[in-house]
């Protein structure tokens, strides 16, 4: 098991298996670091919001910095309208950097390296944003379809690319991150395995080769994270601030 | 020669790890749909369950303290700014006081010059007046003491003439001759000694 670079990404029952009619939803280890992952947002953020003082704590700063940071990026990117979308947009940008940061401790289970996790995440972007988009605009929403300024015979060719690219968002938002996850643990895992079998005469290579991946790998959790989190307010600025 | 053994076993043993990894089979664990269910199943519970407790209960608790904390920042800023007007216009005051007394110390000051002047003027004028009386006074007395002095000396004149006559003499001589010879002698050349 432990020389298969694709082991790691193995999901395996914890405990009995629970089924719901047709449907297996057991406990299983991608479960437990979904629940590993909430739970530490949800204690980290509690014991930041708990007490509110003028000079704040490590903690509390933690989480201001993380909301500040968050609600600046979505007023960057979105504008204000976007304002009642913050709690969702903070809590997935919480959820994925946490998922992939908990990747990163050996011996784990990365959830956001499965496809189904990602995209289910993207999935449900991808149609609440065109509900807002038809709520907020009625069918105007479909100009974002038809960019202003293009020749007219250019038109239905433009017309075409434009909806394909409307709907591979949910596809790349989801592959994005999936394959950005998968690549960088498979690569450790090999570096990893280049170590073991190259023994302590010529391990030291591929050693440091993981030791610098890890350094690059913390950096894609973060920026991961990062980007499925602007690419969503990117999203939602185009179903709320129509510019075509 | 240790380098280049180091260096080969590391190009060397590149062979191995390709038989190694070969052994391994299986695809991606990824595609296999065996568990997608209950991936899907716990992703909605737990991130359904975060966003609630995120939206409900703690965001609004930062929101509200990140509000609260800008808000104090910025009464207190008020505050300092009014205290710092506060002590502007204390300066301010204090600045007129100073100047005020210092108006009011140049002019009690001018006051006391001007009457130690007045003071000062009236004496000498008193004293003057004095100086001028006595001065005429003595006038007076010279002028007295110069018209008799040519009696006097006539009178002198006379006698010490009339005596010293005797002397030479012997014998009495009238005074009145001897007078009526010194007052021609005398009006003779008291032009000479008075000058006037």
């Amino acid at each position: 098991m432990a020389a298969n670079p694709m082991s790691q990404f193995d999901v395996y029952r914890i405990g009995p298996q629970i089924k719901v009619g047709a449907f297996d939803i057991s406990f299983t280890n991608a479960s437990l670091f979904m629940i590993l992952s909430t739970v530490s947002i949800l204690l980290i953020f509690n014991l930041g919001s708990k007490k509110n003082s003028i000079l704040p704590n490590k903690i509390q700063l933690l989480a201001e910095l993380s909301y500040t940071f968050v609600s600046k990026m979505i007023s960057d990117t979105a504008g204000s309208k976007a304002k009642p979308y913050f709690a969702f947009i903070f809590s997935l940008f919480m959820f994925v950097l946490f998922c992939n940061m908990f990747g990163m401790i050996p011996y784990t289970f990365t959830v956001t390296s499965h496809i189904i996790v990602t995209f289910v995440l993207a999935a449900f972007i991808f149609i609440g944003v065109t509900v807002i988009g038809f709520i907020k605009h009625g069918f105007g929403y479909l100009k974002l379809f038809v960019p202003s300024g293009v020749p007219a015979v250019l038109l239905p060719l433009i017309v075409v690319i434009e909806i394909i690219s409307y709907l591979s968002r949910p596809i790349s938002l989801s592959v994005r991150l999936f394959a950005n996850m998968m690549a960088g643990h498979t690569m450790m895992k090999v570096f990893g395995g280049f170590v073991i079998s190259l023994g302590i005469v010529g391990g030291w290579l591929p050693l440091s080769f993981s030791v610098a991946l890890t350094g690059l790998e913390i950096l894609v959790a973060f920026l991961q994270a990062y980007v499925f989190a602007i690419l969503t307010c990117i999203y939602l600025n185009d179903a709320l601030n129509l510019h075509h | 020669m240790v380098k280049k053994i180091y260096f080969q076993s590391i190009f060397f043993s590149f062979f191995f790890i390709k038989d190694a990894l070969a052994a391994e089979s299986g695809g991606m664990p990824q595609l296999n749909p065996e568990f997608w269910v209950s991936q899907i199943f716990w992703l909605i519970l737990t991130f359904g369950i975060m966003y609630l407790v995120l939206s409900k209960l703690i965001l609004p608790k930062i929101s509200n303290n990140l509000e609260s904390r800008k808000s104090q920042i910025l009464e207190n800023i008020e505050a300092a700014e009014k205290q710092r007007e506060d002590s502007d216009a204390k300066l301010k005051e204090y600045d007129e006081i100073i100047s005020k007394s210092k108006l009011e110390a140049n002019s009690i000051f001018n006051q006391a010059r001007e009457k130690a002047l007045k003071d000062i003027g009236a004496k000498r004028e008193v004293l003057d007046k004095q100086i001028d009386n006595e001065i005429a006074e003595a006038e007076k007395e010279i002028d007295v003491l110069r018209k008799n002095a040519p009696d006097k000396i006539n009178k002198i004149a006379i006698e010490t003439s009339s005596e010293l006559l005797q002397k030479l003499i012997g014998a009495e001589v009238n005074n009145s001759s001897i007078s009526a010879i010194v007052d021609d002698l005398s009006k003779r050349n008291g032009d000479k000694y008075y000058g006037n």
